[in-house]
């Protein structure tokens, strides 16, 4: 995973509570593309017009948000399905971080796995960084400091250890449980004495 | 200390406390289907990693296969690739998997209970947002994504922080026409569709006492769109009832022991919970969603409610920008609004239950001219069962169309989609823009709301039938 520590750029807002992930990317999408294919279908269904022409109510397509590597949304963003495209597709419009007052919360843990920052700020900061979003003013992201900057002022936020460990490590989740597998496994020897019943006596034929 | 059910079931699970309320969990079951699945495996076997416990993985297709009758894996083309991704990779390594027309093939939720694959105190994940719905029979399950499934496949356990805990407590008396589904409805339209983020919910008090499992199941798979991971309701004498003599469950002496065990499966009286929400649910009417978010529910008595009413701003473009999507006016009845599609199934909704409810109102009654209806069972043994008592000939009689088991028109991923700018009336879950096909408007409501409709040609009250 590529690692994340600060980030400098514009930030582009798209405030409307609730998007959910079948609106950021389509299912059908995620059957017939591969991963890199996605960007350019995120939030499809809001951001063309029938006629596959940009929809201008769609603040984050316009021109001066080309890049934009922060994305600014309402509350409970990306709720709803559990697809990993999401994320994905965000990524393949060039967001590395989202800044909105919640998200969905599988949604978010899918963020960390693929080294997008999503933070979380109360509603009244992120409305006030929406509107210097909407200014087109620069935005600088620290991890280290746990830090927002735009011009003189900034805004702190908060975020596990753990997560924020592996963000800017990059590490591999996979590789680090299994370095402890061997407790996983003492575990299972003892579960399986202690609940017998859990442990399915059913096995799988070729 | 006082614990809820939630909290006895999370630490039994726990491998190594991570800090923090971090946890490295153990997990049970691992659920897979043909949309999630096949990558996981695929992404295992680039790593070049074996899955660490195969017997606890059980896979069957559901949401790219056709639900076309006579269908085979390559029914629906495109999805022929995840089908067989999943076919493929489930017996390179010797997992579980119940295929396209044997006993436990259907939407993955609803084959993990009835197959007794999924038990009371067993942790359950699954590479889909509805697995809370497991939760249905008092297991602490939830939805995770790709990269966290290729986590389990590997380890058979998941680093995960402890979520909140959170009550809701349904009194009063519904009176016999309300089901499960206008409860959690109504419920959402009370709480909000972020109310349950970041927690576990526990749903108690008399009324869910009084639901059989697979209303519990409807509950639990419902609570997913208050934006809760994982819910539960504690098993009781209903669940065990329910499990016995189910395939994967543990039979004879077992069974004996594994509910001696589950009877322990209860939160500590004092055990508190970080919110609580009590609701009364009596005089409540049947519910349905007039938006595009699960939230946006109404009862079928009620006006759609006016955007400019909205304090915040976020909600407030929702609301306007979700009232232009679904072609409706503020301020007009519910009650009356024409239908073009009518669907029943998906994982909310699909159950031998829910088709006895639909099958009661539609005997004897014809599908309005102009209405496509579809009765799509949830997985094989529904199905069958449900043949046996004959349920597929009222329908058919009544001009819905019979087919076989999976997500279907849930979530379009099998290309059956409702056409643009049609309105569909479903039993499923989520109303999302574009969720049921590109430009389809979605109403949620209860199997016997959605045969009603079926019927009327129009949204209406299932109670004047």
């Amino acid at each position: 995973m590529e690692p994340f520590a600060t980030l400098r750029g514009r930030a582009a807002p798209l405030m409307r509570a609730n998007l959910d992930t079948d609106v950021i990317i389509r299912i059908e999408r995620l059957t017939q593309l591969g991963r890199d294919e996605l960007g350019k279908y995120a939030f499809e269904a809001i951001r063309y017009l029938e006629s596959g022409r940009p929809n201008p109510a769609f603040t984050p397509g316009h021109p001066r948000f080309a890049g934009a590597p922060i994305l600014i949304a309402a509350d409970n963003f990306g709720c709803g399905s559990s697809r990993e495209g999401a994320v994905w597709a965000l990524q393949g419009m060039g967001f590395r971080c989202l800044i909105t007052p919640g998200y969905g919360d599988i949604f978010r843990n899918n963020c960390f796995q693929n080294g997008v920052l999503p933070i979380t700020l109360p509603a009244d900061q992120v409305n006030e960084l929406a509107v210097l979003a909407e200014q087109g003013r620069e935005f600088h992201v620290d991890l280290n400091q746990c830090r927002i900057r735009v011009g003189d002022h900034q805004w702190l936020f908060e975020i596990d250890a753990l997560r924020r460990q592996m963000l800017l490590e990059g590490l591999d989740e996979i590789a680090l449980t299994l370095r402890g597998d061997e407790a996983a496994l003492a575990w299972q020897d003892m579960d399986r004495k202690r609940r017998p019943w859990a442990w399915p006596d059913k096995v799988a034929t070729r | 200390m006082s614990r809820t059910l939630f909290d006895k079931i999370w630490d039994a699970h726990v491998i190594d406390d991570l800090g923090e309320g971090w946890a490295l969990l153990h997990i049970d079951r691992h659920l897979l289907h043909d949309l999630s699945g096949p990558p996981a495996l695929q992404n295992l076997a680039d790593r070049g990693l074996p899955v660490h416990n195969p017997e606890l993985c059980f896979a069957t297709p559901d949401h790219i296969v056709s639900s076309q009758p006579g269908r085979t894996g390559d029914t629906y083309e495109k999805g022929r690739r995840l089908w067989a991704g999943l076919h493929d990779g489930a017996l390179a390594n010797r997992i579980h998997l119940f295929d396209l027309g044997q006993p436990g093939q259907g939407i993955v939720h609803v084959m993990g209970p009835e197959m007794g694959v999924v038990l009371p105190g067993l942790s359950v994940v699954c590479g889909d947002s509805h697995t809370g719905t497991n939760g249905g029979v008092g297991a602490l399950a939830f939805g995770i994504g790709s990269s966290e499934a290729v986590h389990v496949l590997a380890t058979q356990t998941l680093r995960q922080r402890k979520p909140k805990r959170m009550r809701i407590t349904f009194k009063g008396n519904p009176g016999p026409a309300i089901t499960a589904k206008d409860m959690i409805l109504h419920t959402l339209a009370r709480l909000g569709a972020s109310a349950g983020v970041g927690h576990a919910i526990e749903f108690a008090g008399p009324v869910v006492r009084g639901l059989d499992v697979e209303a519990r199941l409807t509950l639990c798979n419902l609570a997913t769109e208050l934006g809760a991971k994982m819910s539960m309701v504690a098993p009781d004498e209903t669940t065990f009832d329910y499990l016995r003599g189910r395939p994967f469950a543990p039979a004879g002496s077992a069974f004996d022991r594994a509910v001696a065990d589950w009877r322990a499966l209860v939160g500590d009286e004092d055990a508190v919970f970080d919110r609580e929400e009590v609701l009364d649910l009596t005089g409540i009417a049947p519910t349905v969603t007039w938006g595009t978010s699960p939230d946006q529910a109404i009862s079928i008595e009620e006006r759609i409610p006016d955007p400019a009413l909205e304090p915040d701003m976020g909600r407030r473009e929702e609301y306007r920008a979700a009232l232009e999507y679904m072609g409706l006016r503020a301020g007009d009845a519910i009650l009356g609004t024409p239908v073009d599609w009518v669907f029943i199934g998906s994982c909310a909704n699909s159950r031998l239950s829910d088709l006895r409810a639909a099958a009661n109102i539609a005997t004897g009654r014809q599908v309005a001219a102009g209405v496509t209806a579809w009765v799509v069972p949830g997985s094989e043994q529904v199905k069958r069962a449900a043949e046996e008592e004959g349920l597929d000939r009222v329908f058919m009689e009544a001009g819905f169309a019979w087919r076989e088991p999976g997500c279907s028109m849930c979530v379009a991923a099998n290309g059956e989609q409702v056409p643009p700018g049609a309105r569909a009336v479903s039993t499923s879950n989520r109303n999302f823009v574009g969720r049921q096909g590109p430009g389809a408007r979605t109403h949620l409501a209860s199997p016997a709301m959605a045969v009603a409709a079926a019927i009327a040609g129009e949204l209406t009250d299932v109670r004047r039938l």
